[in-house]
């Protein structure tokens, strides 16, 4: 048996149901990171310029 | 079971976004560093009193060795919100589809992730570095940038569906998969607006280098995320299956 090779079994939707909570959370983490222009943060550019490199440097729009 | 694969997704994310963000600040920094000096030299230091002006100088609200180390924020936060998604996206899939292993599926999954909300949009909406780019559209190109990320997941949803729903020959049955991939995804391409601030005079080098750079943060993210979090899971399974030789001193 090779490393690639176990097979797990699925875990049941209702299982998983919960934890879709965690989603919009974590979309807003990565919205703040990329996308804020302090209409969200309400911190003005603070943020926007805090991230500034890592926003040019991971491709999405900056300035 | 899913709250392990998260925390996983979450460090591994975060691990895997600072090791990208290593890559940036080797291969990218210096194009940022070279577009920044060349703006301030083109026009110096524009005044930030309507809170919508930018600047990159010494009097900037950040200034530069910090923005140096936001960075290394910017691309750990990332990979820490990415990795959870990605993980409670892998806990849906898993035992589901195909590949039926582990490792193979995180790498799978990995790969289209990355062909679907990076490199979908990276070829209709190329990354810019600092100089680049009229802030007063910054909204507009935004929204572009998310509608053609979703574009991406939906070629990709559209692709996998096909790929379930028919039954040819592999060469017919692979042919459909990657027209259900390519017809959404070139439609947008060709409906969506064009967006082309590129000041005149803008070195082609310098924007293809910082582009490239850009393009390879994301992927360096990718692969080594995929690959830890696969390895990690493959390394979970065999342990759980051989309880005796994982206990045993290695």
């Amino acid at each position: 048996m090779s490393g690639l090779s176990t097979t797990p079994s699925a875990v049941p939707f209702p299982h998983l149901r919960l934890w879709l909570l965690a989603v919009p959370v974590l979309l807003l983490l990565a919205y703040l990171v990329l996308m804020d222009n302090g209409a969200v943060s309400q911190t003005g550019t603070l943020l926007h310029e805090l991230m500034h490199d890592g926003r040019h440097l991971l491709g999405v729009p900056c300035h | 079971m899913v709250r392990t694969l998260v925390v996983r997704g979450l460090l591994l994310g975060l691990l895997a976004g600072l090791i990208a963000g290593g890559f940036a600040f080797a291969v990218g920094e210096p194009q940022v560093d070279a577009a920044i000096a060349l703006e301030e030299a083109a026009a110096p230091a524009p005044a930030a009193a309507d809170g919508h002006g930018h600047s990159h100088g010494a009097e900037a609200e950040v200034g530069r060795p910090v923005q140096k180390a936001g960075l290394f924020l910017a691309t750990g936060l990332y990979g820490l919100a990415v990795g959870g998604v990605f993980a409670l996206v892998f806990a849906g899939l898993r035992g589901r589809v195909e590949p039926r292993s582990d490792g193979c599926l995180a790498l799978a999954a990995a790969g289209t992730a990355f062909v679907a909300v990076i490199l979908v949009p990276f070829l209709k909406y190329p990354a810019n570095p600092p100089a680049v780019g009229d802030p007063a559209t910054i909204n507009s190109r935004t929204a572009l940038y998310v509608v053609m990320v979703l574009v991406g997941l939906a070629a990709v949803a559209i692709a996998v569906a096909t790929a379930r729903h028919v039954h040819a020959g592999a060469w017919p049955r692979w042919v459909a998969v990657a027209a259900a991939f390519l017809v959404p995804v070139v439609a947008a391409w060709l409906l969506l607006p064009t967006v082309d601030e590129v000041p005149d005079g803008f070195p082609a080098t310098l924007l293809w280098e910082f582009r490239l750079a850009s393009l390879g943060t994301q992927f360096v993210f990718w692969t080594v995320f995929g690959a830890l979090f696969g390895w990690a899971c493959d390394r979970a399974a065999r342990s759980a299956a051989a309880p005796m030789s994982a206990a045993a001193p290695s």
